[in-house]
């Protein structure tokens, strides 16, 4: 079983978000990266699967230098193998474009991504890809397991769940659920030093076409402030909750 | 040209979240100077069709023979009743979730998601949530199509009333998913389209505690929700846990108890529009996002919260 994992480098969720240059670049300063939560559940379910039926895991990211660490960490939880297509993530289309030209010239059974990554959450990408290389799809997949030729699936629909077969190859858009947060991997000190030594390829990405621009970002407005209510006094916030905010 | 809006229906009815994007569409058809076509998958009756025309829609295409999950013959089918559209518009539900990149590869058109704006004139610029709702970003479509897949709840509802043309198509296409079955949890209001989320965290000390949350829900007509650690620990199930990497929430009223509001929980709840702290801790993050708040025991303040809502709603 070979499988392509897709990962992205993110600001840690405990994050404050900041922008410079006029608020059209994210500020990176003081920022810590990870491998985006999402796409941290497929990684984990991935390794799993290789360790129970055999085979091999590649990531791919795409970006500049600056996101290997967080590649080094996918390696080093378990992954075999990593590509970095050297280009700047500013575009869903021109991502997913970068990894399909990856995958068709490679042999791939299984193509996991996160369900969306949390900096520019557009959720699209794993849907690209799976047109681009003509492959079924299952987004917000929380339960896979591998029969044969064929995968058993979960998915997440609004209010439930729906079961699904599909035939391998495919594409899944993963979250949590594939595996639960206990199962999670942290490196241990061997699989860092393994990860130092496990291929990395960097290669060029082969256009850029993009079909969105960012023109700038903004901060939401801040709250006019927290009005408080006496524990003793319920019925105020009742009456605040209709009169005043008019929600009920 | 036309705005094409992909109305959405759970075992034949449409639900909020397809009229607001109807709404969306009318409104960006008005900007752009053309009408609303909807279209509908799966088997939905006449009755219901005509609907969308309560809020801007005047025709709506009916294809009852795909299953909106198979995202493959969903978007094929779209893509060829977009032929004559500059926008297409979705909510962004799980299926528009699949469909929608599938479409933009298809079309070469630029597929912008969380979106909480119209644009602003025909060249598509617009405002959607990013960085997990800590940031808007305004973005543009650099292509001759774009297709935009509205944040629930976001944009909200404009009656529009025209009188809606029916038309069925026999397309038949099936891709290769095989649909096994469904589990819903009938009764219950789904977190992302309810108005209300009542939602809880550790303060509640106990998954057996969660009686009167449940209550309060009920009794207020909205979704139960709770913090990350509380799924994690599995007092509740993962389809509850909101936040950054759980379910995103766009409420109306969003009250939260016993959550001392980290910064993660934050991220995913604060488009709603009215939030409600209850904490005994007076320093608890959550005060400084919140528009009302109450220090104090949960389990007293609870009860009481249900018995004042009672009265109220008589």
């Amino acid at each position: 079983m070979n499988i392509l994992v897709c990962i992205s480098s993110v600001p840690d969720t405990t994050s404050k978000i900041n922008f410079t240059e006029n608020n059209t670049k994210f500020d990176c300063s003081g920022i810590q990266f990870v491998i985006n939560p999402y796409d941290e559940f497929g990684l984990t379910k991935s390794i799993m699967i290789k360790e129970s039926i055999g085979g091999k895991v590649t990531v791919i990211t795409v970006g500049d230098a600056s996101v290997e660490p967080v590649i080094r960490k996918a390696l080093a939880i378990g992954a075999d193998d990593a590509v970095r297509v050297n280009m700047d993530p500013n575009d869903s289309f021109s991502v997913a474009n970068e990894i399909s030209e990856y995958i068709k010239q490679n042999s791939f059974d299984l193509i996991i991504t996160g369900r969306e990554s949390i900096d520019y959450n557009g959720g699209a990408v794993s849907g690209m890809i799976s047109e681009m290389t003509n492959l079924p799809l299952v987004n917000a997949c929380i339960g896979l397991e591998i029969e044969g030729n064929s995968a058993k699936l979960v998915r997440e629909i609004d209010g439930g769940k729906e079961m699904i077969t599909s035939p391998l190859p495919m594409v899944i858009g993963g979250q949590k659920g594939l595996v639960l947060e206990n199962e999670l991997r942290i490196p241990n000190m061997r699989g860092i030093m393994q990860a130092r030594t496990k291929p990395l390829s960097v290669v060029e990405p082969t256009g850029n076409i993009m079909y969105t621009t960012s023109v700038s970002f903004a901060k939401p407005e801040e709250k006019a402030g927290c009005k408080f209510v006496d524990a003793s006094n319920v019925s105020d916030l009742v009456d605040l909750l209709h009169n005043e905010a008019k929600v009920i | 040209m036309s705005v094409l809006v992909y109305t959405e229906s759970w075992g034949g009815n449409f639900r909020k979240s397809t009229f607001e994007a109807v709404s969306y569409a009318s409104e960006t058809a008005k900007i752009l100077g053309t009408n609303v076509v909807a279209l509908s998958l799966e088997d939905v009756s006449d009755e219901e069709l005509v609907k969308l025309g309560s809020y801007g829609a005047s025709k709506v295409v009916s294809i009852p023979s795909v299953n909106k999950g198979d995202s493959q013959s969903a978007s094929k089918i779209i893509a060829e009743l977009s032929t004559d559209a500059s926008v297409i518009v979705f909510s962004g539900t799980h299926t528009a979730r699949m469909i929608t990149p599938r479409l933009s590869v298809k079309l070469a058109a630029a597929c912008i998601t969380n979106v909480i704006s119209l644009t602003e004139s025909s060249e598509i610029t617009i405002k959607r949530k990013s960085f997990s709702t800590k940031a808007i970003e305004i973005i543009k479509s650099n292509t001759e199509k774009t297709i935009l897949s509205i944040s629930p709840n976001s944009f909200g509802l404009i009656e529009n009333q025209m009188d809606c043309l029916i038309e069925r198509s026999d397309f038949i296409e099936k891709g290769s998913l095989i649909f096994e079955g469904q589990e819903t949890a009938s009764g219950k209001i789904s977190i992302s389209e309810a108005e209300i989320v009542v939602s809880a965290g550790r303060g509640l000390k106990g998954p057996e505690n969660w009686g009167m949350i449940e209550e309060l829900a009920d009794v207020l007509g909205a979704a139960t929700a709770c913090s990350k650690p509380v799924s994690d620990i599995g007092w509740r199930p993962h389809s509850e846990h909101v936040g950054q990497t759980g379910k995103p929430v766009t409420a109306d009223l969003y009250i939260a108890i016993g959550i001392s509001g980290a910064i993660q929980h934050l991220a995913g709840v604060n488009s709603s529009k009215v939030m409600v702290a209850i904490n005994t801790d007076p320093e608890a993050p959550f005060f400084k996002a919140a528009d009302y708040g109450i220090i104090g025991d949960a389990f007293e303040v609870v009860p009481k919260l249900i018995q004042e809502i009672k009265k109220f709603k008589n």
